[in-house]
């Protein structure tokens, strides 16, 4: 493909991705509210994602300390493993590897679910039925995923340094006290608070990138893989791009 | 925009005016009219890609035409704001070739589906006698509890005929209600489309290339043929013509 084109079409997809999310703000937040449909969706992603964002929160935190402590054990400051690695996760591993599992996870969903729906006219029947799909669909969704990552992330955050704790004592002996204790006695507001703001913009690009591959899918089955895959893509590189712009704002606003 | 004709009683159903409709350079339908009188049941015949799908999704304002008009209760729909498409649509039912039930839903949840969109006020015992009743139309109540995927095809059709009639409409829009079905369920369906115009008095437009469909159900046939209505006649009419762009149909 010809250069021009690539530009062209990475264009035209920005474009595109672009008025799917104006419609979101624009008809999306109007009544008629779809809150049942929004309690049900938060099930299921918040809720339902749990067991796999404390899974892998666990053995980050658990391998994280054990990969830490012997540069620090050669620099002498051993002590300091609780404060690096409750930093090091509420600031910055937990959100994102967190937005990353959960991407790979729900984004995939969304995309191939309403892929699905798509070309098997499900969506044109909802709209037949006098539901607005969009609303019922697209809003509830990205709304959940929204709401939904900070939450996970706040758990996630906790397990991952329940996690880092076994690993400290694995080769030492800490208390629980002495070891959240120096955790939270390090960390400051400018640590935890933009970090958990920022996952809210995660949750929105994953809910919202997963809604606009599978609510576009086009050729039938073929496209819903593609749509299921292009939205987990899409969405890692998105919670990036997030990522290093928060971090370029905070910096900015001087809370580093 | 309303119609004078709206408020004569026997007005028709659905009035369809020069009606085109093109995707890039491809016309799909080129001065298209159709009347459909009320209690008719109208079969739309053509070749697969001649813009009979394309034809109802206009009529039920899933796609806008390019031009023309679409009476249907007196509105034209293409004029329509979104509220008040949605007050037409609950009064039109439309099958989808594909069936199109939700699949993360049961049988039970798919009917109910529409009528909490619309009969908001209806309490939980009218909402499941109803669903119960469209079911029993379709000689399917056992299947309530069901998912979609643990019904046959022909069960798949009846189920989804059940949910387009469950609001009642005055209008059904069936698109190839008998494709991939084996003749002896086709036939079912057939009989079933007879039976429901027959019990609540609804007009149809039919859209089929199965000739046995159009020889059990039409009122009238239409020949969709390069974009515009071709011809229209009674199915004994068709299966006279000597004309090859309808004789082709009966070979």
């Amino acid at each position: 493909m010809l250069p021009i084109a690539i530009i062209r079409d990475f264009l035209d997809e920005t474009g595109t991705l672009g008025r799917f999310t104006g419609r979101f703000f624009s008809t999306g937040l109007k009544p008629r509210f779809e809150f049942k449909e929004l309690l049900n969706q938060c099930y299921i992603i918040g809720y339902k994602s749990l067991p796999l964002i404390a899974l892998t929160g666990f053995i980050m935190g658990l391998v994280l300390t054990m990969q830490l402590r012997p540069s620090l054990v050669d620099y002498g400051v051993e002590s300091q493993l609780p404060v690096m690695v409750g930093i090091a996760i509420v600031r910055e591993i937990g959100p994102v590897i967190t937005a990353l599992i959960f991407a790979g996870k729900i984004a995939s969903s969304i995309g191939a679910e309403l892929g699905s729906m798509k070309v098997t006219e499900q969506i044109d029947a909802m709209e037949v039925s006098g539901t607005n799909p969009f609303k019922y669909l697209v809003a509830t969704r990205a709304l959940a995923t929204t709401l939904m990552l900070p939450v996970l992330t706040v758990m996630g955050d906790a397990i991952s340094l329940l996690g880092a704790y076994i690993g400290v004592n694995i080769r030492s002996v800490t208390s629980f006290y002495l070891f959240f204790t120096q955790i939270f006695h390090s960390l400051t507001f400018g640590d935890a608070l933009p970090a958990f703001i920022k996952t809210f913009f995660f949750g929105f690009a994953v809910g919202m990138i997963g809604c606009y591959k599978g609510y576009t899918s086009s050729k039938g089955t073929r496209g819903v893989g593609s749509s299921a895959n292009s939205a987990v893509v899409l969405s890692s590189v998105v919670i990036f791009i997030i990522d290093l712009l928060a971090v370029q704002l905070t910096d900015l606003l001087g809370l580093n | 925009m309303k119609k004078s004709t709206d408020t004569v009683s026997n007005s028709p159903a659905i009035v369809i005016e020069k009606l085109c409709k093109s995707f890039g350079d491809h016309v799909v339908l080129k001065d298209f009219s159709l009347t459909v009188q009320k209690e008719e049941n109208v079969v739309v015949l053509g070749k697969s890609g001649s813009g009979k799908s394309v034809l109802i999704k206009c009529i039920i304002g899933l796609l806008n035409p390019d031009s023309g008009n679409i009476w249907v209760f007196g509105e034209n729909v293409p004029e329509l704001a979104h509220d008040a498409l949605d007050q037409i649509r609950a009064r039109i039912g439309f099958l989808f070739q594909g069936n199109a039930l939700y699949d993360s839903m049961t049988v039970r949840e798919n009917l109910e589906f529409p009528l909490r969109r619309h009969w908001i006020n209806h309490s939980q015992k009218q909402v499941d006698a109803l669903v119960m009743e469209a079911l029993e139309n379709v000689g399917l109540a056992y299947t309530v509890n069901l998912m979609p995927e643990e019904l046959s095809g022909g069960m798949l059709k009846r189920v989804a005929l059940a949910r387009t009639m469950i609001l009642k409409p005055e209008v059904i829009l069936y698109d190839e209600p008998t494709t991939g079905l084996d003749p002896v369920t086709a036939r079912e369906i057939d009989n079933l489309i007879l039976k429901l115009q027959k019990k609540y008095h609804t007009s149809s437009i039919i859209i089929t290339h199965d000739m046995n469909c159009v020889k059990n159900t039409a009122d009238r046939v239409a020949l969709l043929l390069d974009g515009h209505c071709y011809a229209q006649g009674t199915y004994a009419d068709f299966e006279q013509s000597a004309d090859p762009n309808i004789h082709q149909f009966f070979e």
